[in-house]
């Protein structure tokens, strides 16, 4: 094995490359439960979004529609979500629960015709400099326009749960839906768009897989990404930043165990399937020790029912 | 009166006979492990399953049926639903089919690539893919630069391990210096751990990837990278023109007419079965012009003696990771060695997970 500097620039753009999905979907996740809703759909709202992507762009040759589309495919079917929960007040859990099972086989269903279909090659941004400067080239630059938003959204959705009056909105919502009721917050209002937001960057995670990661449309192809996404929700205790770190380490664990067993490495290939997993749990729990900080993050009423009582 | 309870009888005999033979209601079904659009090993059943339908025969068959619990689900609900042969086209279907096949004792059952066969009413079928292997490994010592082979594969069975040692064995002929590397990915089909396992080899050094997996990801991926793939199960080429240097293409289609018209018209026995390129089961795809005509020329002379038995994918010297002879000088393996192969050769790195 080489293990010049060169060799870990790839990898770590091949790690970067990987977790792009976990950080969009978790990103998403962690506004809508900000706000105190409690969606477990995130796996059914990905897979959709996979399919609606992939068909859209062997449909119309076009990715931008591709793109926009699968987000707004995730904003439709989370408005089923957020009409269920928000509107005719069902259990958050088993509304999310039924809306992945409904995701998984609708998208099946739509993707029958869509098997087996070679996908087009999603430009890549700066593919020059990647190769002409060493270490720092495959790192920055060689990725598709929807890696550097995925990048840059933690970033983002941190300083607008901190520093925006609509953040410090979402975040009243979701810590005590009375007294933010009481001062005039439309709660049901925001928590709608709480959800729909996470639908669409859901959607988005979903094409990224079918569109850029691997661009072809197979049946339950985001394979548990979403369940994962939802773990390092409540593992990175809300901080959008944690999230990154966290989709870092899983992306980063799944791949080196990868390497590790190509390498050669004596080590139980059982045992590296487990490792990211276990990895990214410890260091999520370790980083997040300060009790004050998580019950200043942790959104209170987190899948709690509101209605106003007239 | 007894003349005409004899003739009664014996066009009753006839009619009966006549209604098994031209049985209407004689169906087929069929067990996949993936999508019929994985384009690659179930896809290539379900070809099979088109020549059948195409033969006059009704079938029906249930995709993506989890290895397990839900297979035998699965299995049982054909049998039940008056299917007369019913194939499991998946190695972790063993179990499962042999179960089934006791409480159904009238339903004939084909396992693919399984050696059991605990009841009469259960035969087993498998194509010599080694063979394929060993042309994969010759065309893969010849054009790797960096002598490095990454192979993807799926589970530690004997299928799994003979394909890889055999690939090796053709690739060290060639290639003295040669070093496969071996990535575990515990699926057949994952397309994301498919692609993330070919760019780890990839980044490794392996010029020349192979995969004992279904899906398309990894020849897309090698397509990406530059670097040289091969196609399993079913032509890819078109999902990697450049890349893609030839395909192992497993054709079902003959054995399953053969088998569902033996087992409507009564003939059907227990066998086991291992058909290989000389009857066609292993055919491979075009071979890729980059590899020059030399090596064409040669490969396809290879492919020949392969299926004249002329040469043969397991012959002696062979050793074990240790040193230890597995076949003596001037031997062959023997079937049922190869059946149950479960150790790596030598030149292979790495342990088989338990």
């Amino acid at each position: 094995m080489s293990l010049d500097i060169s060799f870990i620039g790839i990898l770590i753009g091949s790690i970067m490359a990987s977790s792009v999905p976990l950080i969009l979907a978790a990103s998403g996740e962690l506004i809508t439960e900000r706000s105190g809703v409690l969606n477990l759909g995130v796996e059914g709202m990905m897979i959709i979004g996979a399919i609606s992507g992939f068909a859209l762009m062997v449909i119309t040759d076009n990715l931008f529609i591709a793109i926009v589309g699968s987000m707004l495919s995730g904003i439709i079917i989370s408005l089923i979500f957020g009409f269920l929960t928000q509107s005719l007040l069902t259990n958050h859990v088993a509304t999310g629960l039924a809306l992945t099972i409904f995701g998984i086989g609708l998208s099946a269903m739509l993707g029958k015709n869509f098997v087996g279909i070679p996908g087009k090659e999603f430009p890549i941004l700066f593919s020059s400099l990647k190769e002409s400067i060493p270490f720092f080239g495959p790192i920055l630059f060689g990725h598709s326009i929807v890696l550097y938003f995925a990048f840059a959204l933690p970033f983002l959705t941190n300083y607008f749960l901190k520093k925006t009056k609509l953040g410090l909105v979402v975040r009243a919502v979701g810590d005590s839906p009375v007294s933010a009721s009481n001062q005039g917050i439309n709660v049901i209002l925001v928590r709608y768009c709480c959800i729909l937001y996470g639908g669409a960057m859901c959607g988005l995670a979903g094409a990224y897989l079918s569109l850029i990661y691997t661009p072809q449309w197979i049946e339950n192809m985001t394979a548990g990404r979403g369940w994962i996404a939802l773990a390092l929700v409540v593992f990175a205790t809300w901080s959008p930043i944690k999230v990154l770190i966290g989709a870092l380490i899983f992306g980063g664990i799944t791949i080196l165990q990868l390497h590790m067993q190509a390498i050669g490495f004596r080590i139980p290939v059982q045992f590296l399937s487990a490792l990211p997993y276990l990895m990214t749990i410890i260091v999520l729990v370790v980083i997040s020790r300060d009790s004050r900080k998580i019950k200043l993050n942790t959104p209170t009423s987190l899948g709690r029912i509101f209605y106003r009582e007239k | 009166m007894y003349k005409n309870f004899f003739r009664y009888l014996i066009s009753a005999i006839f009619l009966l006979g006549f209604s098994v033979n031209s049985n209407a209601d004689f169906k087929v079904g069929f067990v996949y492990v993936g999508p019929t659009g994985d384009h690659g090993w179930t896809f290539q059943h379900h070809e099979g399953r088109n020549a059948v339908e195409a033969a006059g025969i009704k079938t029906t068959f249930v995709e993506s049926v989890p290895e397990g619990a839900d297979a035998e689900r699965v299995i049982r609900q054909l049998a039940q639903s008056g299917h007369d042969l019913i194939f499991t086209t998946s190695f972790g279907y063993m179990d499962p089919t042999n179960k089934v096949a006791k409480d159904f004792p009238n339903v004939k059952f084909e396992h693919a690539t399984g050696y059991k066969r605990e009841h009469s009413n259960v035969s087993t079928y498998s194509a010599r893919f080694y063979e394929g292997r060993t042309l994969l490994g010759h065309i893969a010592g010849k054009m790797t630069k960096t002598n490095t082979i990454g192979y993807i594969a799926s589970f530690p069975i004997p299928e799994v391990i003979r394909g890889i040692n055999a690939m090796t064995l053709a690739a060290q002929k060639v290639n003295p210096n040669i070093k496969t590397k071996i990535v575990w990915v515990f699926t057949w089909y994952d397309p994301g751990k498919e692609a993330e396992a070919a760019q780890a080899l990839i980044d490794q050094g392996a010029d020349v990837i192979m995969q004992h997996t279904d899906s398309t990801a990894p020849v897309q991926t090698a397509e990406k990278a530059g670097v040289w793939s091969f196609g399993q199960a079913s032509d890819m080429q078109r999902f990697a023109p450049k890349s893609i240097l030839t395909s192992i293409i497993d054709d079902w289609a003959p054995y399953y007419v053969e088998r569902a018209i033996a087992a409507r018209d009564g003939t059907w026995n227990q066998q086991d079965t291992w058909h290989g390129l000389k009857e066609g089961m292993v055919a491979m795809g075009p071979y890729n012009s980059a590899m020059g005509a030399d090596l064409v020329k040669e490969v396809e002379q290879l492919q020949k003696d392969l299926a004249s038995g002329k040469v043969h994918s397991f012959t002696g010297p062979i050793y074990d990771q240790k040193g230890n002879i597995l076949v003596a000088e001037g031997k062959v393996a023997d079937d049922g060695m190869l059946a149950g192969m479960s150790v790596y050769v030598k030149g292979v790195e790495g342990d088989i997970p338990k």
